[in-house]
């Protein structure tokens, strides 16, 4: 059956419409629930969603569901208020950000691994190698966006990665065990020490109990010269987990 | 042994504040099996016959999903490391059971399993620790932080292998074992070198066309020959000889299409381990169509046989027959029905091969057959007390209706052939079985309900193990008499381990439900 022209190209306008507002919803919906957390994508506090591969999400079905049910002990929510329709809309949305391209960083990768190498793998492991006193960076990259990581390297104190409080515990017997707290309850304290042994300290045996609180045990690298801070920035925004 | 010594070395520095208590030997429980050998014995004696009605829960570990819980946990040092279904890791602290650090696993959707997305326990050497995974990796892990070091594919998940089975470590290496032989994958036994996760060997437990063995298959059947190696096995370092229980031939329930023994399905293989080469096979279950794995555990005891000192292999069989070999030659030394069987003639030939009987075989209405597809025993981990000379095996009783079916082959579906069902009208029932490996009867049997947990013998003269419904019970190693019983309120898919807890006493753990249960003899109020 042959329809007249103009009714032909009335049909593909509303189709091409209608694709157009799937996406346009997509990102409006993103904006609103999304945004406050992800920014545009790369540049917020939460997961960089630029990157044509998620580690929560390697396939559609599991992006809904995370979108959907969020990530059980993280701070990424579930969702609320979307129907399921608008939850694929995101999930497009989500997707057409994994496919645009990656942003571009100034410095020098490879200048910067050698500076990582220096200062900083002592406490932080990328690619199975490093110290066990900071978070393992392997998959920074697609976690944290470049400004979010400038933030980590130069102020370390304004936004502490929960569970990574230092302590100095004094027992009775006269040790001082200093390091990483595992967890604690009234009975006992769990703490990490610089060489990777883990220390499990009796209440009962302790004298004091030191807490760094609102201070990162990560020092500041304020005074680092700004291209090494941007060669160790883009180095650690390669770091994707693979 | 030496893996044993540094590790308690290193245990000992690792816990400076908490290390009040002596490091004996079978302080820390280091290997799937306690030891390599395959014992699951804890020569441990603070809990005894005469305080075992003593032993009260310590404290319990929830683990994050409700998959089935298979776990045998691996302690060192006062640290529990505990794999998750569906193979992530936690490590928990053993005075207080609180979790020090996890790994979680993001998996590929749509892996194909069998029987549950499971997993049966984790490796340590050194300071890392070793898992396999759900969707077929090997991860290397490091021991203080959960980190990981590295993770290497080490079969394609889409086609049906996983990886179930809790790693050995050989050396400098981490042996692993494939699942999937419901999918008609070829089944392996491979070695990675557990500080680079470079592949050192991998052995093939169905050979390639040409090969040995190769002529007990027809067709092209030997391409999707299963015989995979889904329950860890055991290692003689004398010897330097690896044993392990292969699984069932592929299709399960259908046999027209792969005629002959189908090699090395359902078999003993032992090889070197330094390469991976075969040094001998025993094939327990030629031809099988019932599906009746060989992959229960390879106990290696030195024993005198008819007055000669010899290196044996015990081996309790899921197809109902008790066996020992000759673990230097591979030698059969006696085969004995110690389940009630009827797919096999009783008396095995004089080189200990089976006959089948006749109308054995599932058809389309359905073959009546003992045992049921569960078979005598399964995964549940036997143990060996080096003091009573019993091998303590759970076993069950049961007969099965088995249907064959379609035996096309698509990559990644299932591939079983057929069916089965209990027999109608008949419960099964299950218990211990204290085996004597000279004659191959039990000397007691403890009522326990089918169940699927492992068994424990200690030092103090205890067998330790769950009743079907869960209760956690404790047995006299050479009476069978009960001398405890706490219910855990989940059923046990799992195997009792014990060690000296970070607060300096022997414990005993096992999985139930969706818990770690940790038991221990306390008398003061649960303070510290
Ligand atoms: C309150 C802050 C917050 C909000 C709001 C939020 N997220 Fe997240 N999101 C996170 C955090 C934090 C993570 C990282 C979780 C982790 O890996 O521990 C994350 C992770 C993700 C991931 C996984 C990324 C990966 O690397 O695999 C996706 C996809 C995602 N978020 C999408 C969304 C979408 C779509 C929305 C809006 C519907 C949303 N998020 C809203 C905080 C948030
Ligand atoms: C003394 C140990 C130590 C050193 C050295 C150190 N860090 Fe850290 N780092 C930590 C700790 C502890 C944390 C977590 C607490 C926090 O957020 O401040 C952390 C957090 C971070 C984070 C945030 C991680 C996340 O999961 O979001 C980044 C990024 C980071 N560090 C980068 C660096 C870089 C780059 C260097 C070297 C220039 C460095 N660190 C040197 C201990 C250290």
């Amino acid at each position: 059956m042959r329809l007249p022209a103009t009714f032909r190209r009335l049909i593909l306008l509303t189709i091409a419409c209608a694709s157009v507002t799937f996406a346009q919803q997509g990102e409006r919906l993103y904006k609103f629930h999304c945004a406050f957390c992800h920014g545009k994508g790369d540049d917020g506090m939460a997961a960089n969603l630029v990157s044509p591969k998620l580690p929560h999400a390697p396939s559609d079905a599991a992006l809904i569901n995370i979108i959907k049910n969020g990530i059980p002990g993280s701070d990424m929510p579930a969702s609320l208020g979307m129907t399921d329709a608008e939850i694929r809309q995101v999930a497009t949305y989500v997707r057409a950000l994994g496919r645009s391209a990656p942003q571009k960083v100034p410095g020098d990768a490879t200048k910067g691994q050698a500076a990582f190498d220096k200062s900083c793998r002592s406490c932080h492991m990328a690619k199975g190698n490093g110290g066990v006193m900071g978070p393992d960076l392997s998959d920074i990259g697609l976690r944290r966006s470049p400004t979010n990581l400038k933030n980590s390297i130069v102020e370390p104190d304004a936004n502490i990665v929960a569970g990574w409080s230092g302590v100095t515990v004094k027992t009775k017997d006269g040790k001082s065990v200093r390091g990483i707290k595992l967890n604690e309850d009234m009975l006992t304290i769990h703490v990490r020490t610089a060489d990777g042994k883990i220390q499990s300290i009796a209440k009962s045996q302790t004298a004091s109990i030191e807490r760094a609180g609102a201070k990162s045990t990560m020092p500041s690298f304020k005074q680092l010269p700004a291209a090494d801070l941007d060669n160790v920035i883009a180095y650690l925004f390669t770091l994707r987990g693979e | 042994m030496k893996i044993l010594k540094t590790s308690l070395i290193f245990a000992g520095a690792c816990f400076a504040h908490i290390a009040l208590y002596a490091q004996a030997p079978g302080t820390d429980w280091i290997n799937y099996q306690g030891n390599v050998e395959g014992f699951r014995f804890s020569p441990l004696t603070q809990v005894t016959k005469a305080n075992a009605g003593r032993l009260q829960p310590l404290w319990s570990y929830q683990i994050d999903h409700t998959d089935k819980f298979e776990a045998s946990p691996i302690v060192r040092g006062g640290i529990m490391y505990i794999s998750e279904p569906p193979s992530d890791v936690t490590a928990l602290e053993t005075r207080s059971g609180k979790v020090l650090w996890k790994y979680r696993r993001v998996y590929p959707d749509n892996i194909p399993t069998c029987c549950g997305r499971v997993n049966r326990g984790v490796a340590i050497l050194g300071d890392r620790i070793y898992i396999g995974t759900l969707d077929a990796h090997l991860v290397a892990l490091d021991a203080s932080s959960g980190n990981v070091v590295w993770d290497v594919e080490v079969a394609d998940f889409h086609k049906g292998y996983t990886s179930t089975a809790a790693p050995m470590i050989v050396k400098d290496k981490v042996i692993i074992g494939s699942a999937g032989g419901e999918f008609g994958v070829r089944g392996y036994l491979a070695a990675y070198d557990a500080k680079t996760g470079k592949q050192a060997w991998r052995f093939w437990t169905v050979p390639n066309a040409g090969e040995p063995g190769s002529e007990t298959w027809t067709g092209q059947s030997l391409k999707t020959g299963s015989a995979t190696t889904w329950v860890t096995g055991s290692y003689d370092p004398a010897l330097n000889t690896l044993y392990w229980g292969t699984g069932n031939p592929g299709p399960d329930w259908k046999g027209t299409s792969r005629l002959g023994d189908n090699l090395y399905s359902d078999s003993l293989i032992a090889l070197d381990a330094d390469t991976g080469k075969l040094k001998w096979h025993f094939q327990f279950t030629p031809h099988d169509v019932l599906d009746l794995d060989a992959t229960q555990t390879p106990i290696l005891v030195d024993a005198n046989w008819k007055g000669k000192p010899r290196k044996l292999l015990l081996f309790a069989n899921r197809n109902c027959f008790y066996y020992v070999l000759d673990r230097t030659t591979g030698e059969y030394l006696l085969g004995k029905e110690y389940v009630r069987q009827t797919w096999a003639e009783p008396n095995l030939s004089d080189k200990g091969k089976a006959t089948w009987r006749p109308n054995t075989q599932p058809t389309e209405q359905g073959t009546v057959v003992y045992p049921n597809s569960p078979g005598a025993t399964n995964y549940q981990a036997p143990a060996y007390s080096p003091n009573t000379k019993l091998h303590y095996v759970m076993t069950r009783d049961e007969g099965g209706v088995f249907y064959s079916g379609d035996d096309t082959y698509k990559a990644g579906s299932w591939f079983l052939a057929g069916r089965f069902v209990s027999k109608p009208g008949e419960e099964a029932t299950g218990g211990v079985k204290a085996m004597d490996p000279m004659t191959g009867t039990p000397k007691w049997t403890f009522e326990t309900g089918p169940s699927w947990s492992g068994v424990l013998a200690t030092g103090g003269g205890l067998v330790f193990t769950a009743m079907a419904d869960g209760d956690m019970i404790a047995l006299d190693d050479s009476t069978g008499k009960l001398l405890w019983r706490y219910p855990m309120g989940g059923k046990v898919n799992a195997d009792p381990i014990s060690y000296i807890g970070a607060d300096g006493k022997q414990q005993i753990a096992i999985a139930s439900g969706h818990a770690i249960f940790a038991f221990g003899l306390r008398d003061t109020p649960p303070i510290n």
